[in-house]
């Protein structure tokens, strides 16, 4: 008889709601019924509001149950979870639950289904096809593949990769680098830790791929130090892909060579600013440098450099195995593909979401997540990060794609959704937004160092109605200087929560 | 002949040299200069001023002080000056009513954090912040001043511990001019920021005294100090110079060029002469600091000789 197969996350966002628990529950549970089970551990399917979630290999597929609490567990096994019977946490097939299966999951179509460090089942779900057809036709394939896919970053400058890319390649350096910024910071969002926690060697392909298009012989993933189970996922993967052949020398018998090393970030979120990265990289502060020269001319140990975030260089196998029209005939005007949403803050079915560009923040918010966890009305959305503006009902349907947001005057960064009902007073999330600005300023340029404690101080008279009139203006100014002034997107980007909640809310600011 | 003090022209960022000239348009003047220059040394070259704090001709520049900004035709946003090279046929504005309202909104912050007793620092009359202030027409701190503001650093004790100059923290604008010119002028590297954000001071090692850190005393931080925050001691006593006078450190052989910045006859401060040429406007502890002997009964003025070592020493006529 062949031993039933059960999947369950290892992904610490699984870990944390329970998952390890429930994994020793059910091998207790098999072992004292005499039931042969084998638990694998592979990746999340990004559904937290389902995890612990538990699938069982059936004839028609993989049957889920969520979210499995201890109790839960010998009632699944009374109920012949097994065989994938109904149990009052029964699913169905996952593949079916609305919430994936509306997906289009492309960069992220692994998550959820492989064992994270399984070289086997990363090759077995189309792993590695990406580099070997890179490794067959080089540089200048590469380079016009992605030219033409029209990746643009993902970290939240949304600058076309392929173009990055080309200069690096262009630009003469004995040495030169690929630097994968994987200092997720922004509120919200955990895009880059799935990838690193449940699908490494996607990353390690998509680094080595960067390699060969613009001669570099060495890369650096620079990771979030919170993200601990990412780093020891990271590494273990670098030394396994080592062993198989797919990065350190002569890959795959190529000739070729390329070597990762991971830095764990410092703990300080101005340093996921690609050139204050640079800096801490180097062993220094981290404080942003002033460009030019750009990092692509003059980067990393001031040789030409990509840097990149992790969804970024994630999505080049897959652009390079299928080709660049197979990607770019997902998503609309200049923004093509896919964009990893992920869901979080006071929403019902919080959770990774992935589909192309051009769907509204409403199907986003409803569709996928189901409206707010609270029940309560929904009153602001934040979409891209804590430097991303709130986005008011009136601009619920406008569809999510870099030119429309950018004329809003939003953005949508790297993909961080947080969602607040009405109970939010956005005069407070304005002042928030200031002090997280005066907390992760790295202190270099005037605007952002002065500039942030400054606000906090205005905010609170606001608050205070104190002379409110005069400061809202001077909070105005204040944001004028900070967008216009600041040396990097901290300083310059501050203002874009603070003004959209002072202009699509002023009932906020101006209630006693 | 002396010389009324005069201020040495700081072109903002350094030379750069280079056969390929580039030529440009700067506030409706033409302008060619070597490739690689600055916008900001380029408007310079053709008489206009760029607002600066944060960029001096002596160390790299920096982009910190967001002052020096420009609009540039067909460019987005407000680059820096300082840190923008020049390119062929661009056309560069340095005052516009945006760029006022810029400028005058980064004084307002500068000054939000900064004791406004003027008149009486030692620094009146010498103060590249002060002058900055009148230069974007600063009229009104809407923030308030120091404690009125709200965070503010105008109770920093300052640092005496150095024989020679002293560190008033309450002062420092956190233009890493100081840190830079360490680094950069006299290699020593004892100067960092510590804190980030708006806890950034500069400091000394980590956050020692002056003279407990690995601090040379070269005096490269003071002469790159736009403010009173790192200031002579003989200025702070004396006041300001009123002439100078170029001259030769009479100490070892390099024969470093030094303005002697005077009162009368009294030396005020040895300032390492930019125009040196075995020192290009750097010098070590002895010639900046140590010219006590200068009015010693004992020093020797003129030329002396002696026809054998028995024999005493005779001016020499």
């Amino acid at each position: 008889m062949n031993v039933t197969q059960i999947f369950i996350s290892c992904d610490s966002a699984a870990v944390a709601l329970g998952a390890d628990v429930i994994v020793e529950k059910i091998n207790a549970e098999s072992k004292s019924r005499g039931i042969d089970v084998k638990v694998n551990r592979n990746s999340t399917r990004g559904m937290f509001w389902l995890e612990p979630l538990v699938e069982v290999q059936t004839s028609s597929g993989r049957v889920a149950y969520g979210p499995i609490q201890s109790a839960d567990v010998s009632d699944l096994f009374d109920c012949g979870f097994l065989e994938g019977h109904s149990h009052i946490k029964y699913l169905g097939l996952t593949e079916q639950i609305p919430y994936l299966a509306k997906q289009q999951r492309l960069t992220f179509s692994r998550m959820g289904v492989t064992k994270p460090l399984s070289i086997l089942d990363y090759k077995s779900h189309g792993g590695f096809l990406g580099l070997k057809k890179a490794l067959q036709n080089g540089s200048e394939f590469i380079l016009k593949e992605l030219l033409d896919s029209g990746l643009r970053g993902r970290g939240g400058a949304a600058f076309p990769a392929g173009v990055k890319w080309k200069t690096v390649q262009q630009t003469e350096g004995e040495q030169k680098f690929v630097v994968c910024n994987a200092d997720e910071g922004d509120s919200g969002t955990y895009s880059d830790r799935m990838t690193m926690e449940g699908d490494p060697y996607m990353l390690i392909e998509g680094m080595v791929i960067a390699g060969l298009a613009v001669h570099a012989t060495r890369g650096y993933i620079y990771i979030r130090s919170e993200y601990l189970q990412a780093i020891t996922v990271m590494q273990k993967a670098l030394q396994l892909a080592t062993e198989s052949g797919f990065l350190g020398e002569n890959i795959l018998d190529s000739g070729k060579s390329f070597f990762i090393e991971i830095r764990k970030a410092a703990g300080s979120y101005v340093c996921g600013e690609e050139t204050a990265m640079l800096e801490s990289i180097e062993g220094k502060r981290g404080v942003v440098r002033a460009k030019p020269p750009l990092p692509a001319i003059r980067g990393l140990f001031g040789c030409p450099t990509v840097i990149n975030n992790v969804i970024t260089l994630a999505s080049v196998p897959l652009i390079i195995a299928n080709g660049a029209d197979y990607y770019k005939n997902f998503g609309m005007g200049r923004s093509k593909g896919t964009l990893p949403f992920q869901l979080a803050g006071n929403v019902k079915y919080a959770g990774l979401v992935e589909t192309a560009f051009g769907l509204s923040l409403r199907q986003l918010i409803y569709d996928f997540g189901g409206g707010s966890r609270s029940g309560r009305p929904i009153k602001a959305v934040q979409v891209g990060g804590p430097l991303g503006a709130y986005i008011p009902e009136s601009q619920w349907d406008a569809p999510l794609e870099y030119e429309t947001y950018a004329a809003m005057g939003a953005v949508l960064g790297h993909g961080g959704i947080v969602v607040h009902d009405d109970t939010v007073d956005m005069s407070k999330m304005a002042r928030y937004a200031m002090e997280f600005c005066s907390i992760e300023s790295c202190g270099k340029c005037t605007p952002c160092r002065i500039g942030s404690t400054r606000g906090v101080e205005v905010i609170d008279r606001i608050i205070n109605n104190q002379e409110r009139d005069q400061q809202i203006e001077l909070l105005r100014d204040l944001c004028n200087t900070m967008v216009n002034g600041s040396l990097c997107a901290m300083g310059s980007m501050t203002p874009y929560p603070v003004l959209s909640a002072l202009n699509h809310y002023s009932a906020d600011f101006t209630s006693d | 002949m002396l010389n009324h003090i005069k201020h040495d022209i700081d072109h903002g960022t350094p030379k750069r040299e280079s056969a390929e000239e580039v030529s440009l348009t700067i506030d409706g003047y033409k302008v060619h200069v070597p490739k690689g220059t600055s916008i900001m040394r380029a408007a310079m070259d053709a008489g206009i001023k760029v607002p600066k704090l944060c960029a001096t001709d002596t160390i790299e520049p920096f982009g910190s002080c967001r002052l020096c900004l420009v609009e540039i035709d067909g460019r987005k946003g407000f680059p820096a000056s300082c840190t923008t090279p020049v390119e062929s046929d661009m056309v560069v504005r340095t005052q516009t009513d945006s760029l006022q309202q810029l400028r005058k909104g980064v004084m307002e912050l500068y000054i939000s954090d900064h004791p406004l007793d003027c008149l009486t620092c030692s620094a009146n009359g010498n103060c590249e912040l002060q002058d900055m202030a009148g230069v974007t027409g600063l009229r009104n701190v809407r923030y308030g001043v120091g404690a009125q503001a709200g965070a503010h650093h105008c109770d920093a004790k300052k640092d005496e511990s150095n024989p020679y100059f002293t560190y008033d923290p309450s002062k420092c604008i956190v233009c890493n001019r100081c840190v830079r010119a360490c680094e950069e002028t006299q290699g020593t590297f004892a100067l960092t920021i510590s804190g980030r954000g708006f806890e950034s001071r500069v400091s000394p090692g980590q956050d020692q005294p002056f003279m407990d850190s690995e601090c040379v005393s070269c005096g490269a931080c003071v002469e790159a100090c736009p403010t009173a925050t790192l200031q002579e001691k003989s200025i702070i006593s004396l006041g300001q110079p009123e002439h100078s006078l170029i001259t030769t450190c009479a100490y070892c052989g390099v024969g470093c060029g030094f303005k002697a910045e005077m009162k009368g006859n009294t030396v005020v401060r040895m300032v390492p002469w930019k125009e040196g040429k075995a020192n290009e406007g750097h010098s070590c502890v002895k010639g900046r600091f140590a010219w006590g002997y200068a009015t010693h009964q004992d020093r020797i003025k003129t030329p002396m000789i002696r026809e054998s070592i028995s024999d005493p020493w005779q001016q020499v006529s």
